[in-house]
């Protein structure tokens, strides 16, 4: 079974199309990255599938939950890291971690155990109980994504997580999460302006005015569109690709 | 049932971590009534007699009757500011993290209010005991029965600051509720003078103060705060926070903000 189904998704805004019939999966233990120039409907994408948006068209299935039917068991095993911080920079590590914990409804005992587990997966044990504005960029992301897996998601998105990063940062995270995807069968999508944080095995997905233009293995289309990805995304994501 | 309880209790305490933690936000909420009290109340009791009216059975000082009412000020204030706060949370983020816990929307609002309110109470009961040193002092029993009176009342409140807040379109946008929300519903209800003053001056201003919602609030707690009982005043709060609460649910949709931002 997939981690995620979305299927002839569509969307507008008013009479603004935003996204237009975008259907994709994301099988278990897959690194998925979603490229997209600014506008072609990424952050509509994202809103959709962690339901902060209401499915205008088509359908999202997390697992064998349809978001539209059953949006509590889907939301149970999603994990999100959005782009910008959505940390309480006054509250510690482990109280930010706490209260993700509380709004999945988990028990003290069980938040307990997950906490500890996930700070020292993330190497943050040692800085639970400093706050969070005290922390630089790169630990604040971690915190982040050690919030997104608390509740032990089988897919986790991630919107632009690199954004505000130094570059040793950046590979820093982008290694990471590949590691939790090799060792946990965790589902990732990856949405990303940054082709550099794209790999030759990866799923690709590349959405362009609303409409997924292209989808496979990141060699497979950048051999059939132009040879390099650089090329290939230029390639794609120009106008008249979609028409 | 147990998960909706870790959901609620993890709101509350986030809540009164966050109130712990910017004293400021504390002070400056207690500033306010204590200059209306201090100050303002302190001139005014020359100006303004009270005659003898219920829930009072003999002639009290202004203090005395601006008290309830400067209870309610916190409340309506911390009510609109909570609330515009979430508008904060919603395109700035963390109210992103809460919509995305897997319990329904309507429960993860409800709760939201409710701790505000909660958060609200111990404003309200530190400018009590201010006032009490002072020497205001209601029956030690009225402040115990003011407690729910006072829930309800910062859940009214809170609804309608979420209300509002739904149809605003700007985080800037406070000085506007302050112009034409806080301070009409302040200035036109029994708050600082009793409504039979105000009908001396003006039939229609009377008539303004008497459908003020905020006017039935103010009066159920001055009311409960001497051990009495005023079922209008009850009636109309629960009703409108009922009102206030389905509306402010229903018209709700974290996508206004960014249709707002794009448009």
């Amino acid at each position: 079974m997939n981690a995620l189904e979305v299927s002839d998704l569509s969307f507008a805004y008013g009479a603004r199309e935003a996204l237009r019939q975008v259907s994709f999966s994301l099988a278990p233990g897959r690194f998925a990255a979603l490229l997209g120039p600014n506008s072609a409907g990424k952050s509509t994408l994202i809103a959709l599938l962690t339901r902060l948006y209401d499915v205008q068209r088509g359908d999202i299935r997390v697992g064998a939950c349809s978001l539209r039917n059953a949006p509590r068991p889907a939301l149970k095993q999603l994990g999100v890291v959005f782009q910008q911080s959505t940390l309480d920079l006054d509250l510690s590590v482990e109280q930010n971690l706490r209260y993700h914990a509380a709004l999945h409804g988990m028990s003290r005992r069980e938040t307990a155990i997950r906490v500890d587990a996930e700070l020292a997966r993330q190497s943050l044990t040692e800085r639970r109980r400093e706050r969070v504005r005290e922390l630089n960029g790169g630990h604040r992301r971690r915190v982040e994504i050690a919030r997104a897996l608390l509740h032990e998601p089988r897919l986790l998105l991630l919107d632009e997580a690199s954004v505000g990063l130094d570059p040793a940062s950046r590979l820093a995270l982008n290694q990471h999460i590949r590691s939790l995807c090799r060792e946990h069968r965790l589902s990732v999508l990856w949405t990303t302006h940054l082709l550099d944080e794209v790999q030759p095995s990866d799923d690709l997905l590349i959405l362009h005015q609303g409409r997924l233009v292209a989808s496979g293995q990141a060699d497979a289309l950048s051999l059939e569109h132009g040879g390099d990805l650089g090329s290939a995304f230029a390639r794609l994501t120009t106008s008249g690709a979609v028409r | 049932m147990n998960a909706y309880w870790q959901c609620f209790s993890g709101i509350v305490l986030r809540e009164w971590l966050r109130f712990v933690l910017q004293r400021t936000r504390f002070l400056s909420a207690l500033v306010r009534p204590l200059l209306w009290l201090l100050v303002f109340a302190a001139g005014f009791r020359a100006a303004l007699g009270i005659a003898i009216i219920e829930p009072y059975d003999t002639y009290i000082p202004y203090e005395v009757y601006i008290i309830p009412g400067l209870a309610c000020m916190i409340l309506l204030f911390n009510g609109m500011q909570g609330s515009l706060s979430m508008v904060y949370d919603r395109e700035m983020g963390s109210m992103r993290v809460l919509l995305t816990s897997p319990l329904p929307r309507t429960f993860l609002l409800c709760s939201k209010l409710l701790a505000t309110s909660l958060i609200s109470l111990l404003q309200v009961y530190a400018f009590l005991a201010i006032a009490w040193v002072y020497g205001v002092q209601p029956p030690a029993m009225g402040l115990l029965i003011a407690l729910p009176a006072l829930l309800l009342v910062a859940l009214m409140l809170s609804a309608l600051g979420l209300l509002l807040s739904n149809a605003i379109r700007q985080l800037e946008n406070f000085a506007g509720v302050m112009n034409f929300v806080i301070f009409p519903l302040f200035f036109l209800s029994s708050a600082l003078y009793p409504l039979w003053k105000m009908r001396e001056s003006s039939e229609w201003l009377y008539w303004l103060c008497a459908v003020n919602p905020f006017t039935h609030a103010v009066e159920l707690v001055r009311f409960a705060l001497y051990e009495r009982f005023n079922p209008l005043a009850l009636a109309v709060c629960i009703g409108l926070t009922l009102l206030f609460s389905l509306l402010a649910v229903l018209t709700f949709n974290p996508q206004h903000a960014t249709l707002r931002k794009s448009s």
